[in-house]
């Protein structure tokens, strides 16, 4: 049955369309409705000399790169893993340790396909309202079906990687601020661990390795990376203490050189770490966790540090947190990058305290400006959406002009009212 | 919907003037609330718990419905307003009437009515909201069961009997909609110092309204299908339930 059928046809708890199910929250959730699983739209025709790729929704970025890498082309924006499809790295509108020189994943799309609430299906670019209502629009506008993507050219498969480690977050911070102009892609690892050392981190910064960077055996165009380790089954609760956590924030920190220039590291190790470990959201047992990622303006970068201080203080000690500087704002309704700091933290669902430490938290971020990730939030409330979201109103009208019966629909558009 | 901490925006709870529903109702009254059912009869308590819940930054929506557990004809429209055009996303049933044996033994019509209420008006309730929930795909319904249920005593044996009832109706309801979207968790708490049962003897483990609210709120973020309160009796009447009953109609309970 084609998409737009479906949607013509979808019944009054409507349709939203999913991906590789990577998103942390509801945003791929449709419940008492139909959810479309885009998976098999997983077309691919690259052009190797313009570096274009026409892409169906359903393709995965790892399909992307392992086609495209050998041709001497990279995609332009990669989150950290590599299972995510392009339909939802364009409705959730992802960003990369690239965002402050390249922007968002939408800023490369040169044109994608939709079919709309009403059946039709349009051809869409920049410039359109309807384009950059769906670029972050959570999927609420429409089906992705295909897309055209601006592809970033690569002489070899590795990186250049220059490797920070820092005592405390000022430092960190200090030294991103002024360095991270200098590098395509930056990012910090931080430590949200114990008492003492909260904010330490391990900054790793880099770009794509010169054929002249190389030495000759290494300069393959090569893309196969393979999955490292398993996590097993059942996986001990004692895994989830804080105390475990403390000490694997340790080791990691550990195990980072204090400084190390130009090592060259393969794509795969440098993008997407966690693709090594598969089923590693396992680790957090059976009660689960909830990711937390806001973005605040470079005029409240302490709120990073609120953020990290208040977690410790219930013993929510984040497993892995990840902080970034965000470049310009794109021009998506709902795109969540704007110019400023973002801190994306893994929380362990269990901690007592959890659910109200983190409205302060929304709350905190709302009042200075920033906002909360939609691709990763499962627990926000309708008032902080609108709070952190200006242009909400006019994503609303749009949608309630195309879709008047509402026959797109997603638990997150439920929970916060989209 | 539920959120990933648990915390249901949509609330309809029936007989909500009961001192458990009234502790639950505070533990579940935050910014994540966005409407609240009332479903109850006409009250001085009714009234006053209306409004407690006004004014605050983030008070939901109110819905006050009058709700007669007994009259089961009402029971379609009642519901039919408590979901309106919305979903609900937890919905509980906390009406229930304790009555004495001894009333019981003399007024064999109060023995039906307390069935009518605690057994056949949960069956009347709990069957219209799952239909609901199972066609919005998600849901959970929350039985206030008894462990006076989980086997009759000589000294109580009438309550126990339709606690009995509804606890294998909510049950049973629970595994039919495995696969739905739509759970029921199955509330056994043990003596519950209530004005249902004021003036009576505190039976051992005895515990407060706030007590269940609390283990309810608790059974809700670990997906628990049957809490107990306190927790330790579901030892208790594992060893209970076993016993021969030469030996369980002797013991002082």
């Amino acid at each position: 049955m084609a998409v737009s059928d479906l949607l013509a046809t979808s019944g009054s708890r409507g349709v939203i369309a999913r991906g590789l199910g990577r998103s942390y929250g509801d945003a791929a959730q449709n419940a008492g409705g139909t959810v479309l699983d885009m998976t098999a739209l997983d077309g691919l025709a690259i052009d190797p000399t313009s570096g274009t790729a026409v892409v169906g929704a359903g393709t995965s970025l790892d399909s992307v790169m392992r086609a495209c890498v050998p041709l001497g082309w990279w995609v332009p924006v990669t989150p950290g893993t590599r299972q995510v499809t392009v339909g939802g790295a364009i409705g959730g509108d992802i960003h990369g340790k690239n965002h402050h020189v390249d922007g968002s994943f939408a800023a490369h799309v040169t044109w994608l396909s939709l079919a709309l609430p009403d059946g039709s299906v349009r051809r869409l670019a920049p410039g359109d309202d309807l384009f950059h209502a769906t670029t972050g629009g959570m999927g609420l506008t429409g089906v992705i079906l295909e897309a055209e993507l601006t592809l970033t050219p690569i002489s070899t498969a590795l990186v250049n990687v220059d490797t920070d480690r820092h005592n405390d977050l000022d430092s960190l911070m200090a030294a991103m601020v002024e360095g991270d102009d200098r590098f395509r892609y930056s990012v910090a690892w931080v430590d949200a661990g114990s008492r003492g050392t909260l904010g330490r981190g391990v900054l790793t910064r880099g770009d794509h390795a010169a054929s002249t960077d190389v030495p000759v055996r290494q300069r393959g165009l090569e893309f196969a990376p393979r999955e490292r380790v398993g996590v097993p089954a059942l996986v001990p609760r004692s895994l989830l203490s804080s105390a475990s956590i403390t000490a694997f924030n340790e080791a990691w920190f550990r195990r980072a050189p204090e400084r190390r220039r130009g090592e060259l590291e393969h794509l795969g190790t440098f993008f997407h770490p966690l693709d090594g470990v598969r089923d590693w959201n396992l680790l957090y047992g059976p009660r689960g966790f909830v990711q937390y990622q806001f973005v605040v303006p470079n005029s409240a970068a302490y709120v990073v540090q609120t953020a990290l201080e208040r977690l410790r203080a219930i013993g929510a000690t984040s497993f892995l947190s990840v902080l970034k500087r965000f470049g310009a704002q794109g021009p998506g309704h709902l795109s969540f990058p704007m110019p400023g700091w973002t801190l994306a933290l893994d929380l362990p669902a269990a901690v007592d305290g959890l659910a109200p430490l983190l409205d302060s938290l929304d709350a905190l971020v709302a009042s200075e400006g920033g906002r909360v990730y939609l691709a990763k939030d499962s627990r926000m409330t309708p008032a902080m959406m609108e709070a952190m979201y200006p242009r909400l109103e006019e994503f609303r009208a749009l949608r309630a002009s195309i879709d008047p019966h509402t026959h797109l629909n997603s638990d997150l558009a439920r929970r916060l009212h989209l | 919907m539920i959120d990933a901490l648990a915390r249901p925006q949509s609330v309809a709870v029936f007989g909500a003037t009961s001192d458990i529903a009234g502790a639950l109702i505070a533990r579940l009254n935050g910014p994540q609330l966005q409407r609240l059912v009332i479903a109850a009869r006409p009250s001085d308590a009714r009234d006053r718990l209306v409004e407690s819940l006004r004014g605050g930054t983030s008070a939901p929506e109110v819905v006050v419905l009058d709700f007669d557990a007994a009259d089961h004809a009402s029971h379609e429209a009642v519901v039919d307003l408590a979901f309106g055009t919305h979903d609900v996303d937890l919905a509980v049933l906390a009406f229930g009437v304790l009555g004495s044996q001894p009333e019981f033994d003399d007024d064999p019509d109060a023995a039906v009515r307390a069935a009518q209420i605690n057994y056949v008006g949960s069956l009347s309730v709990g069957l219209r909201v799952a239909s609901r929930m199972r066609r919005q795909g998600h849901g959970t319904l929350v039985a206030l069961s008894s462990v006076a249920g989980e086997r009759a005593r000589a000294s109580n044996f009438v309550y126990g009997s339709t606690k009995a009832g509804l606890d294998s109706f909510a049950t049973g309801l629970g595994d039919a909609l495995r696969g739905s979207g739509v759970s029921v968790m199955v509330v056994r708490p043990g003596f519950v110092r209530t004005s249902m049962t004021q003036g009576l003897d505190e039976a051992p483990l005895a515990v407060g309204p706030d007590d269940v609210a609390e283990a309810i709120v608790e059974g809700l973020r670990r997906g628990k299908e049957t809490v107990y309160v306190p927790p330790t009796m579901r030892f208790v009447m594992s060893g209970l339930r076993h016993l021969p009953r030469s030996v369980f109609r002797r013991l002082p309970i």
